[in-house]
């Protein structure tokens, strides 16, 4: 089955042998001259700024940042034939899956029980984020760290499991309550997973669970900015975490023909931007992040990834599913962000797309894009991960923004795979392919989803901390 | 009865000193209640003490161990519902996009001569659209892939609510879901009124909350907090000595807020202003020990950010679970931060069922509707709350007196504790 994670047809094998840091005579260069003096302040007013101090991810394709960025500057897809469940039948059977043993990532057999695969999910990341923080309860004290969790569908994969059951198979509309599990209210609501985040980073600060449906995640990052930015609290365990790939949520999107029904080519399903693309590939997995207030931050000598200078979002108010071509709410979101950022769109070094690989999508945020860039929309890079890890729903935005924060690190741009014929109305630079080192000082991420929802979400190298030391490759 | 005593507290402010008039104001509230369908309804119900709770109807609930609860059973989801809206929605969104219907006009706030970017929707989900999912799960699994709808995709995740209502009325600013069970009904209030201070003009908020179905009912009766009487004027008693769970419900209200000056601007009259809130995590629970509450935490946040001294608040909504051990952990913060016996205490909720998320949001609206009237509504059913808990309840009838400053908590299953401080306007 894992034959078919082998990357896109072109160039693939050369691509994976790459690391990240290399040389690579050929792709490697400078997408346009450093905007030098001019920079400013990224932050706006005078408030407390937001730095990301750890970053804690399990992603299809490996748990753990390293894994993450390793296939992400390789280049590597992560989607495959789904194995989470027998597939016959459905539309679309394939998917981004996570090789992920509970066990092997430290948790107790007490907590894999209890918790949905979603909350196994986030746990893990969480912990590793909290670790690479090197945050402790000496730093921020328990009634000051508060947490930030986003989740398209929460627990539903528990909740479909354990509907299986106590229905007979769907057979009884009144359910049997004898083979209740104490568990099961648990999974129908998705705070258990902030919950769960919460215990395993002993929070007792703000805890909120955002379910903003596919912009969650950046939403929940969103969220747990402003609430260390305002003074709310002093740290944020800030992520999200998603595990779709059961059957109920794969026959919605069946249902609407969102997903890709390239079943015979799993490992290039997923073609944001290209041509030849079909609809998204479901995935799954969790990003966390831990983010502090500036100062504290340095004061106790953390290692910063970047500061988040800007965060907004609109709604299109059109249709829950629809996007029109223009882009318009989305392009209201960045200008919004830019402008708390006091940024102007040239200073912009890269473009993190939400890239879901559906046509709709695709045009709409290319055209967002030009609205709010102008003419750089055409310089920057744009790329999505999507192509490598699928789309897991409220999940993938804080797996994009730990990415960006990875971007600027190591200043590395990660590709959009499968992309070899662009379609004709997205003429923007996406990154085909190959990563591409360029030096990455300020990053845009957006995201777009179910109900209209439009966010975007910018970081900035912070030049006053410590460069980073750890993550990723040296 | 004697002057209450009260506990001294230290009035200091974490966030900067604000005007008054800087504080959101809400300016419509539009109520789906078990006692009520809309705001007088409810309103002259939660007074008169007339319950809503009785015989689950929805199903046949005969073989379940919890067959009384609070439906809304005047509300008719195809009548209050356009049938085009009402086909790709569940029932919990049916009842939210009818209360923010009925809060807008209230409200008199017409979106459409309002700048698209300065309204935005901010809602609470417990569970999202338990019943919908239901029916489609079942086809799924009884009937196959093919067979389900396409509008599952839309209809049962926890963002529904907010899109449909942003896609109804054109509110193109920054929309938000919030799930933290009960307490997401007060978190909403904490994210609209940040976004009043950023750009939005007017924020739709609140929540409902209906998993009244055979799955949804199995999997609250999980928690073995649900109350398993049969009579459902002895069902839910909380702070009683003969409290014994909850009775779950469906329903809320949705809350229009507003930026006080332009509210003014418009001539509109506030029902009372957001000046205060708090929210705070308990810690994992320790088995063979005591458990921490941080409630007390979260009251003294709203407080202090209000400016309110515990002397000055008139009545405390509790969250009232029903459930001794819980009961004695919220009348002990109670307590602690107001003295024994030391402020006024309701739970009009007996009447409703637990309402999760719409619940708290309910009780935001039944505390401003007590500052407007200057009314405290009962805890109906509680017969004398248990002396150990050394609470003023407001029993079986209504208080009056005027009402300047209620708290109102709220605790979400898992640890969240919220507390939200209403201030007439």
């Amino acid at each position: 089955m894992n034959t078919a994670n082998a990357a896109g047809a072109a160039g693939g094998g050369a691509v994976r042998e790459m690391s990240a840091g290399e040389a690579r005579p050929g792709t490697r260069r400078r997408t346009r001259a450093r905007p030098g003096a001019r920079r400013s302040r990224y932050h706006a007013g005078a408030g407390r700024r937001v730095v990301i101090t750890g970053i804690g991810v399990a992603a299809p394709g490996g748990i753990g940042v390293r894994a993450f960025w390793d296939l992400l500057t390789a280049g590597r897809t992560a989607t495959r034939a789904i194995t989470l469940f027998d597939a016959t039948g459905f539309r679309s059977r394939i998917a981004a899956e996570c090789d992920f043993d509970p066990a092997a990532h430290g948790l107790s057999p007490q907590e894999v029980r209890r918790m949905d695969r979603a909350a196994q999910l986030g746990v893990v990341s969480a912990r590793q984020a909290l670790a690479d923080s090197g945050l402790t309860p000496g730093d921020v004290p328990p009634e000051r760290l508060g947490v930030t969790v986003g989740s398209a569908v929460g627990c539903t994969m528990g909740l479909e499991q354990e509907y299986v059951v106590l229905s007979d198979c769907g057979r009884q509309w009144l359910v049997d309550p004898a083979y209740g599990v104490p568990q099961l209210y648990g999974y129908m609501i998705p705070s258990t997973i902030a919950t769960e985040v919460a215990w395993a980073g002993a929070a007792e600060g703000p805890v909120a669970l955002i379910s903003t449906g596919c912009t969650a995640g950046l939403d929940s990052v969103g969220h747990g900015y402003q609430l260390v930015k305002e003074g709310t609290a002093d740290a944020v365990v800030a992520g999200a975490s998603d595990a779709p790939i059961s059957p109920i949520t794969v026959a919605c999107f069946d249902a609407i023909k969102a997903t890709s029904p390239s079943n015979d080519i799993p490992g290039t399903a997923s073609r944001p931007f290209d041509l030849d693309r079909n609809g998204f590939v479901l995935g799954e997995g969790s990003a966390m992040m831990v983010l502090e207030e500036r100062d504290a931050a340095l004061r106790r000598g953390a290692r910063v990834y970047a500061e988040i200078v800007g965060f907004a979002s609109r709604s299109n108010a059109y249709h829950m599913t629809g996007l029109k071509p223009d882009g318009r709410e989305m392009a209201e979101a960045i200008r919004t962000a830019m402008r708390q950022a006091r940024l102007r769109p040239g200073q912009i070094d890269y473009v993190n797309a939400h890239g879901s690989g559906t046509r709709q999508n695709d045009r709409h945020e290319t055209a967002a894009f030009k609205a709010a860039l102008g003419e750089h929309a055409h310089r920057v890079p744009v790329s999505s991960i999507k192509s490598m890890i699928g789309h897991s729903l409220g999940a993938i935005g804080s797996i994009e923004v730990a990415a960006c924060a990875l971007a600027i690190t190591h200043n590395v741009v990660p590709p959009t795979a499968n992309l070899h014929t662009a379609d004709p109305e997205c003429d923007l630079d996406y990154v085909p392919l190959t990563a591409r080192d360029t030096r990455v000082d300020v990053v845009l991420s957006v995201g777009s989803g179910f109900g209209g929802f439009q966010t975007a979400m910018l970081l900035a190298r912070d030049r006053g901390a410590k460069p980073g030391q750890r993550g990723g490759r040296a | 009865m004697t002057e209450p005593t009260r506990a001294h507290s230290r009035a200091r402010s974490r966030t900067p000193a604000r005007d008054h008039d800087d504080r959101p104001v809400v300016t419509g509230i539009g109520v789906a209640a078990p006692n009520g369908l809309g705001t007088p309804a409810y309103w002259a119900a939660t007074l008169d003490g007339k319950s809503g709770l009785g015989r689950i109807t929805r199903f046949d609930s005969e073989r379940y161990p919890v067959r009384v609860a609070g439906e809304v059973s005047e509300f008719d989801d195809t009548e209050h519902v356009p049938s085009r809206l009402a086909v790709q929605t569940d029932h919990w969104s049916h009842l939210g996009l009818t209360a923010a219907d009925m809060a807008l006009r209230d409200a008199g706030v017409d979106p459409a001569t309002l700048p698209e970017y300065e309204m935005a929707v901010v809602t609470a989900s417990s569970s999202g659209g338990t019943e919908f999912g239901q029916r489609e799960i079942e086809k799924l699994w009884s009937q196959g892939p093919g067979y389900v709808g396409v509008y599952q995709s839309i209809a049962w995740f926890y963002a529904a609510t907010t899109g449909q209502i942003s896609i109804r009325y054109g509110m193109r600013g920054p929309c938000g879901v919030i799930c933290a069970e009960q307490a997401g009904g007060l978190d909403v209030l904490a994210q609209g009124r940040r976004l009043l201070r950023q750009d939005a003009r007017v924020v739709v908020t609140g929540g409902t909350d209906a998993s009244l179905c055979p799955y949804g009912l199995v999997a609250q009766v999980s928690t073995g907090l649900l109350s398993t009487r049969d009579d459902p004027e002895r069902a839910y008693l909380p702070f009683d000595d003969d409290a014994c769970g909850y009775v779950p419900g469906e329903g809320g209200a949705m809350l229009i807020m507003e930026d006080a000056a332009a509210a003014r601007a418009r001539g509109a009259r506030p029902y009372g202003a957001v000046a205060g809130y708090g929210a705070t995590f308990d810690p994992p629970p320790v088995p063979g020990q005591e458990p921490r509450s941080n409630l007390r935490r979260a009251i003294t946040l709203a407080l202090e950010e209000a400016r309110v001294d515990p002397a000055e608040v008139d009545v405390v909504f509790a969250d009232a679970l029903g459930v001794p051990a819980r009961d004695r952990l919220e009348a002990q913060a109670i307590s602690a931060v107001f003295g024994p016996h030391g402020v006024p205490v309701t739970a009009p909720k007996t009447m409703t069922g637990r309402l999760y998320a719409g619940g708290a949001a309910l009780d935001v609206a039944t505390a401003l509707l007590a500052i407007r009237d200057g009314v405290i509504p009962p805890t109906v059913g509680v017969r004398a709350a248990a002396p150990a808990y050394e609470l003023d309840l407001v029993r079986s009838a209504a208080r009056d007196g005027p009402v300047r400053n209620a708290l109102v908590l709220a605790r979400g299953h898992g640890g969240f504790n919220a507390a939200v401080l209403v201030t007439a306007a």
